[in-house]
């Protein structure tokens, strides 16, 4: 097989994550500028028989591991794994989502394929054959444009809800190959799995954050915004004073110590801006900010500022929105 | 227990980045040195392991003599000894370079734990505890928010999308910490601390000193680099939602704004 560029889903409890898709999508349109094919590698326990919705994205060749060993990412079963197949695909660059464990996987691929990784991508580009990829550093308050040398194999993860999804169905089916699994005596292992089922909306991957700051006062208050989250089907956000202040928990944290987040509207409810929180949302595609304080950094960023009371303005700004999405539906 | 902390230095949270005239690098003029605070919560850590378990905690750090600060700071909040990798051959590495030089003085040090932070807050390369793990044949947990250990093995609390994982390790091992301040409310150096860290060994050393070849850590050796900078694109100014209405009237014309304008919901 020529040169190809090698995709790596993430399966997890019965289904690949988005990511997967969103990874699968940029390996279509990077195989098509570099005019190489698509290969894929779905890892997992019971990933057999859903492999052709990553297959679905215009791949060509699909590597599938099924093993009820595979469960759950753990770095010593499925580094070499995964290593083992990208040395025989022999690809042009390998990306990955930039997911929690993506981000692990990376990190030892390039280390056992002795090369560079880019990590948390937001742009891949190829100019003149030359493969170039872009990300955040600083917590987004600056990006770097990363090159390899020689004949390093690039690795790019990228960063969740960033890259477009390709419509899946060209009707193309990929070549499947099975690969079998000889698992080595691993030193580390999951012990215990608590997945939240509630519906729960991840940070680093919704579409809309609704985050409460300093301004909230209390924990008693974040019922508010909870509320008006549940409404728009967001995830719930917190700036580092609510969470210093213990008042929500730090997997909230949105900042330069926290989570980077980009999603289509941000509504930021009694949050200052400091420096290290606009780090970590500036890249929101809609920035709404509610603050009493007309002086508040955070104004500078917002496409729609409103100067109130948060305590008098969310409950009927949550109103309105509850009234819209009755007439709606 | 013997553990080693690995700690990059890296400019304060706070500090505004400005591009350098070379257009690849950040202006380091004014800029505040902090520890990584990553590896500030995994200084903790590791305080608190040798509190259970007894033992060493050794930092080993990387880059020119400023860091010597970043090192003496760990050093008062409690750390017992210092390695600093002070190379010239560094400045140009990419990740899996400066992962060797770790490496290597990290097997030196032959510790039960190697702690660090999931990512430092400058370059967000997210590759040193990964990497160093997978050059030392060790097995990696990421990204904990706890840290348990009876030791012979550790056990590591780690957020995932949508829920949580436990996975243990057996040692020695490589965890890399994730969490906020909030979750690791590290110490802060006490006055003595202070006093007593000026005369805490720390070692400084050339890669030769840890028998490597520059040529196979430097930028010579980097896989990776950097080609251009740019500031992210500048928003488009934002409005003040106003129009002389009340609260009440904003919030029906910040709805209409999202649903209309945005088309956002």
């Amino acid at each position: 097989m020529s040169k190809c560029v090698c995709v790596i889903g993430e399966f997890r409890a019965g289904n690949f994550r988005r990511v997967s898709f969103e990874a699968a999508s940029e390996g279509r349109r990077v195989a098509q500028a570099l005019g190489a094919k698509l290969c894929a590698i779905a890892v997992g326990s019971g990933v057999a028989e859903k492999a052709a919705e990553l297959g679905d994205y215009g791949v060509d060749k699909l590597y599938v591991a099924d093993d009820p060993a595979l469960e759950y990412y753990v770095g010593a079963t499925y580094v070499p794994l995964i290593a083992d197949i990208i040395r025989k695909c022999d690809p042009a660059l390998v990306i990955l989502p930039a997911s929690v464990d993506g981000k692990d996987l990376g990190a030892r691929l390039a280390a056992q394929l002795q090369t560079g990784l880019a990590q948390d991508c937001t742009e891949i580009r190829v100019e003149a054959g030359v493969i170039k990829a872009k990300r955040p550093i600083f917590a987004g308050k600056c990006f770097a444009w990363c090159e390899w040398k020689g004949n390093a194999v690039p690795v790019i993860s990228c960063r969740p809800n960033v890259m477009d999804c390709l419509v899946a169905g060209e009707g193309r089916k990929p070549e499947i190959e099975t690969v079998a699994v000889s698992l080595p005596a691993a030193n580390s292992r999951v012990i215990g799995l608590d997945v939240d089922t509630s519906g729960k909306v991840e940070l680093t991957e919704a579409e809309i954050i609704v985050s409460g700051g300093r301004g909230m006062k209390g924990p008693e208050n974040y019922a508010m915004i909870e509320e008006l989250a549940k409404i728009l089907g967001a995830a719930v956000g917190a700036s580092r004073a609510a969470v210093d202040a213990g008042w929500r928990p730090h997997s909230d944290q949105v900042g330069q110590t926290g989570k980077v987040v980009n999603p289509n509207l941000y509504i930021a409810v009694g949050i200052s801006g400091a420096i290290q929180h606009l780090a970590g949302m500036g890249s929101s595609k809609t920035i709404v900010a509610v603050n009493k304080d007309a002086d508040a950094p955070i104004f500078s960023k917002a496409d729609y500022g409103i100067v109130e009371d948060l305590f008098s303005f969310v409950p009927m700004f949550t109103e309105e929105v509850r009234i819209l999405k009755s007439t709606c539906s | 227990m013997n553990i080693v902390v690995l700690l990059k230095q890296t400019p304060d949270t706070e500090s505004v980045i400005r591009i350098a005239k070379d257009g690849r690098t950040v202006a380091t003029e004014g800029i505040k040195w902090i520890i990584n605070p990553y590896d500030e919560f995994a200084v903790e850590a590791a305080l608190r392991l040798r509190e259970q378990h007894s033992g060493q905690v050794t930092i080993v750090s990387w880059g020119p003599q400023r860091v010597v600060e970043s090192v003496r700071t760990a050093l008062a909040m409690g750390a017992d000894s210092g390695v600093l990798i002070d190379d010239d051959a560094l400045a140009e590495s990419d990740s899996l370079g400066v992962a060797r030089a770790l490496a290597a003085a990290v097997k030196e040090l032959a510790p039960d734990v190697i702690l660090c932070g999931s990512r430092a807050v400058d370059y967000d390369l997210g590759q040193r505890g990964p990497m160093v793990a997978d050059l030392l044949g060790l097995p990696h947990l990421a990204l904990a928010v706890a840290i348990q250990s009876d030791g012979s093995k550790i056990t590591v609390d780690r957020p995932i999308e949508g829920g949580k994982v436990t996975v243990e390790a057996d040692l020695p091992a490589v965890v890399t910490l994730g969490g906020s301040h909030a979750v690791w409310n590290p110490r802060y150096a006490s006055l003595p601390g202070i006093m007593k860290a000026k005369k805490k060994p720390l070692a400084m050393k050339k890669l030769v000193d840890l028998g490597l070849n520059p040529d196979d850590c430097g930028g010579g050796a980097a896989k990776i680099h950097i080609t251009s900078l740019e500031m992210p694109a500048e928003r488009a100014p934002g409005r003040i939602v106003n129009g002389g209405l009340d609260a009440a009237g904003k919030a029906k014309e910040l709805v209409r704004l999202l649903h209309e304008e945005a088309r956002l919901i």
